[in-house]
């Protein structure tokens, strides 16, 4: 029987499907935060779902204090993140994350 | 307080977090606050360790809240084991990072980065070495989750505080795994929240059953773990991370941090879910630290620069690690999980010891092209003779730590008749001698026909003689062996007796 | 870089997308079913936290398991915050300013009048979270917004403030944290167990730092780096951070 909190628990798991989706397919540097972030909305919103317990009626708060902990992480994460991808465009002048770009040159340089 | 309160539980999490705080604010004493963290980090692991010999393991419950309702701390053999290994490197690593930068400083190539670096370094490195005692000592799965974050924000910071590009990018790549990682795990335990209703592990342990909740959560948190454990096949990230960071760095990262996804791996498989655990997933990984060992050392036999080849090494290593789970299965008793701690312990000391020498020869010569640097002993003696140690270590030879993990393992794969994996824990080991022989036979020739160009003469001790002692600590780490067993036989009382018997 | 057509063409012809997504539609659908069959009338700890609300020191559950039952979770999430933005500053050095000369003065004298009432906001935020929703992240949160406002106008005083100033702010909050949970042990606790008596206090001394330290880290990460006079005087012109082969 579909209830709303196993309704939330599905489109979470969604989220995190699509998120994980787009992180393995996508190469743009900020597309693979904005996917990583919705991964992390998707395991919140699981998360959240949990809080409600058909077996007492009533709601567990450390869910929440969890999903608070989460987001908190994920705003410093995402932050980071994103810093990081600007130093790489700045340095590297790439856009791209793929399997080839190391940052490398090819050669060393003479010295 | 008194030598025996509870209390000095949280004095490994306490002590580098001040200094790390301390460190940002006050910059001008930041490496005598450090290095004052990281003695005093050895201490109260001393007393933890005195503690744990008197009284077996301890718990120890944050805010005086009980186990369901608050988190708790413990102490026990793994927990104490991995907090001497972050104290044993932490204390190397510090005083090789002051000679280090402040080599680099005396001989500015750019002026004000190398102080940039600095500044940054410790409060980052303090901070990380806070987090790693926290999670080593953490008993409750959501806040390992917290723990892992924090590992995982300061390990990539410092993976990219060289500046650059290189990098910069393999930093990046870093962090993506390592959200993955965190998000996966965080999914598992929303999982396991939500099938037992509890996050401490004690209780989780006494509640697992087999069912589909309890395999979704284990699923997901492997994987997330996996991924920071850089396990063959999912360790793409690691090399370029480990190799292009600062010497520092890169000991930090390959000694230490991998090691902490993979004691929560041990946590959850050989603890949490012990009782329950088929065959199968044990068989995997064992197949995937097979595949880590021999694919690592063939890409280490490849490569040209020398920081590389010791970052596919660690990879190589890692897989040591979970050729154990299997092992610890068949056999059908503890001897195989012993070891397994024994080997990540003297590979942090023995690895540590690498990367720094690695980058003393960098800081010397200044680049790592291993075919140039034929005869550089004749420039840097102790260096060389360090990484050279740390070499007999990896490839497992006596009286190195390697050596005793690698024969228990392979005695115990003997024993329980699995001849398979005894064969891949004897070609890894070739294979790491051909590695090391590649470089040790470079750095020690004394080539006739041309002279190797030193940038700079003069010498630091801090930059060599950590590297030495780390060195000498895994070799001699295989005499220690017993009093360690006992340690770990103490500790989670899953294994009452590997003791002499076991030993060569 | 734009994809080139050969790009393109590969992407079109390449399965890997595909592949992919047949993989996690299977996990996800896995894991649903896996949710859809799991007990639905277990129980989580609401029963626990509510036995021991009165002891905490609020009254609102959220903030009790926060800052009081799972106190040691927020420590180290401050911390988090904390490590983020060392970890930015580390990275890189603050966008210049433009200190364009066209700044509209509507916008400045709006952002005059909002950002004193978002504090206020901020700190009514943090005083109710003792007993409604509400707390340190919240007021934290709303302060940065008045900060990010501030800096986006340009306000002379923000874009001024002494780097070792901006560094002791960022500090104040998991300090005052940190030196709450280790007297709360030297008075002969546990890490972290407030006296009974003094836990509402405690926990609006810590709320208030925390938000305060909140705020800045994260108006500070909105500026993406560390300040222009973060690092001290050098004697010569520091390269740029670019290139360079050192290790």
């Amino acid at each position: 029987m579909l209830n709303p909190t196993l309704l939330y628990s599905l489109v979470g798991l969604a989220l995190f499907g699509r998120g994980l989706f787009a992180l393995i397919t996508s190469s743009h540097l900020l597309r693979k935060i904005l996917a990583v972030n919705i991964m992390a909305t998707g395991v919140f919103l699981v998360l959240v779902a949990t809080a409600y317990r058909a077996g007492s009626g009533e709601i567990d708060p450390v869910p929440h204090a969890m999903v608070l902990t989460g987001i908190v992480v994920a705003v410093s994460t995402t932050a980071l993140a994103l810093i990081l991808a600007c130093r790489v465009q700045e340095t590297s002048n790439i856009s791209l994350l793929r399997a080839g770009n190391t940052g490398n040159r090819p050669k060393e340089p003479a010295r | 307080m008194p030598f025996d309160a509870p209390d000095w539980i949280v004095a490994p999490i306490i002590l580098p977090l001040v200094a790390g705080l301390s460190c940002f604010l006050f910059r001008r004493h930041a490496f005598a606050t450090a290095l004052a963290a990281s003695l005093g980090n050895g201490g109260a692991m001393a007393v933890l360790v005195r503690q744990f010999l008197n009284s077996g393991p301890a718990r120890y419950s944050v805010g005086d809240w009980p186990a369901p309702l608050g988190i708790t701390l413990r102490t026990d053999g793994p927990a104490i084991i991995m907090l001497a290994m972050t104290a044993v490197t932490g204390i190397g690593i510090t005083l090789y990072a002051r000679g280090y930068f402040s080599f680099r400083i005396s001989t500015p190539l750019k002026t004000g980065r190398h102080q940039r670096q600095e500044q940054y370094f410790w409060p980052l490195w303090m901070m990380l070495m806070a987090a790693m005692n926290a999670l080593f000592l953490s008993a409750d799965i959501f806040n390992l989750y917290v723990t892992l974050e924090l590992i995982s924000i300061s390990a990539v910071s410092l993976a990219a505080l060289s500046g650059k590009p290189a990098s910069q990018i393999a930093a990046f790549r870093y962090l993506l795994v390592s959200l993955l990682g965190s998000l996966s795990y965080l999914l598992g335990v929303v999982f396991l929240y939500r099938t037992y209703g509890v996050l401490d592990l004690f209780m989780l342990e006494g509640m697992v059953s087999p069912g589909p909740g309890a395999w979704a959560g284990l699923a997901l948190i492997s994987v997330g773990l996996l991924l920071k454990t850089a396990l063959f096949p999912m360790h793409f990230w690691l090399p370029p991370a480990h190799a292009n960071a600062l010497a520092p760095v890169s000991a930090i990262l390959s000694s230490l941090v991998v090691k902490g996804s993979f004691y929560l791996m041990f946590r959850f498989y050989f603890e949490v879910f012990a009782a329950i655990i088929p065959a199968p997933p044990l068989n995997l990984l064992g197949i995937l630290g097979s595949g880590a060992i021999l694919w690592g050392g063939f890409q280490a036999m490849r490569q040209q620069r020398l920081k590389l080849l010791i970052a596919y090494s660690t990879v190589s290593q890692l897989g040591y690690l979970f050729i154990a789970f299997p092992l610890a299965r068949l056999s059908n008793d503890s001897h195989a999980w012993g070891p397994v701690l024994f080997l990540a312990l003297s590979h942090a000391c023995a690895k540590g010891a690498m990367f720094m020498a690695a980058g003393s020869i960098f800081l010397h010569v200044g680049h790592d092209r291993i075919k140039d640097l034929a005869g550089i002993r004749t420039y840097l003696p102790v260096t060389s003779f360090a990484y050279a140690i740390a070499g007999v270590n990896l490839m497992g030879l006596p009286p190195s730590g390697g050596f005793i993990a690698k024969w228990l393992l392979l005695t115990s794969s003997f024993i329980s008749g699995q001849w398979l994996w005894g064969l891949i824990i004897i070609a890894g080991s070739l294979l790491a001698s051909a590695y090391i022989f590649r470089v040790v036979s470079q750095l020690f020739v004394t080539p006739t026909d041309h002279q190797i160009r030193v940038r700079h003469h003069h010498h630091s001790p801090l930059l060599e003689w950590p590297a030495l002692a780390l060195a000498m600590i895994s070799l001699l780490l295989g005499l220690l062996a017993p009093h360690l067993f006992n340690i770990l036989s103490v500790g989670a009382g899953v294994a009452p007796g590997i003791t002499g018997g076991w030993l060569p | 870089m734009t994809p080139t057509r050969n790009d393109l063409k590969q992407k079109r012809s390449d399965p890997f997308p595909l592949l992919v997504s047949i993989c996690i539609i299977g996990m996800t659908a896995l894991l649903g079913k896996i949710i859809w069959s799991l007990p639905t009338d277990t129980h989580g700890l609401e029963d626990q936290v509510a036995r021991h609300l009165d002891q905490s020191g609020a009254t609102s559950p959220v903030t009790a398991v926060l800052l009081n039952f799972r106190g040691y979770d927020t420590l180290l999430e401050v911390m988090v915050l904390f490590l983020a933005i060392v970890g930015v500053w580390s990275l890189t050095e603050a966008p210049a300013q433009g200190r364009a000369p066209d700044t509209s003065p509507v916008q400045t004298s709006v952002v005059r009048i909002l950002a004193p009432l978002m504090c206020l906001v901020g700190a009514y935020l943090v005083w109710q979270g003792s007993h409604l929703a509400g707390g340190a992240f919240q007021g934290g949160a709303v302060l940065a917004g008045a900060g990010v406002l501030m800096v986006v106008a340009e306000m002379p005083l923000i874009m001024d403030v002494p780097a070792r100033i901006l560094r002791l702010g960022l500090v104040l909050g998991p300090a005052v944290f940190w030196a709450v949970a280790v007297w709360c042990m030297i008075k002969g606790g546990a890490l972290l167990s407030y006296p009974e008596q003094m836990a509402d206090s405690l926990l609006l001394l810590i709320e208030t730092g925390c938000a305060l330290s909140i705020g800045l880290t994260l108006a500070a990460l909105f500026v993406g780096g560390r300040p222009k006079h973060d690092l001290p005087a050098l004697t010569k012109t520091p390269a740029p951070d670019n290139g360079g082969t050192e290790c």
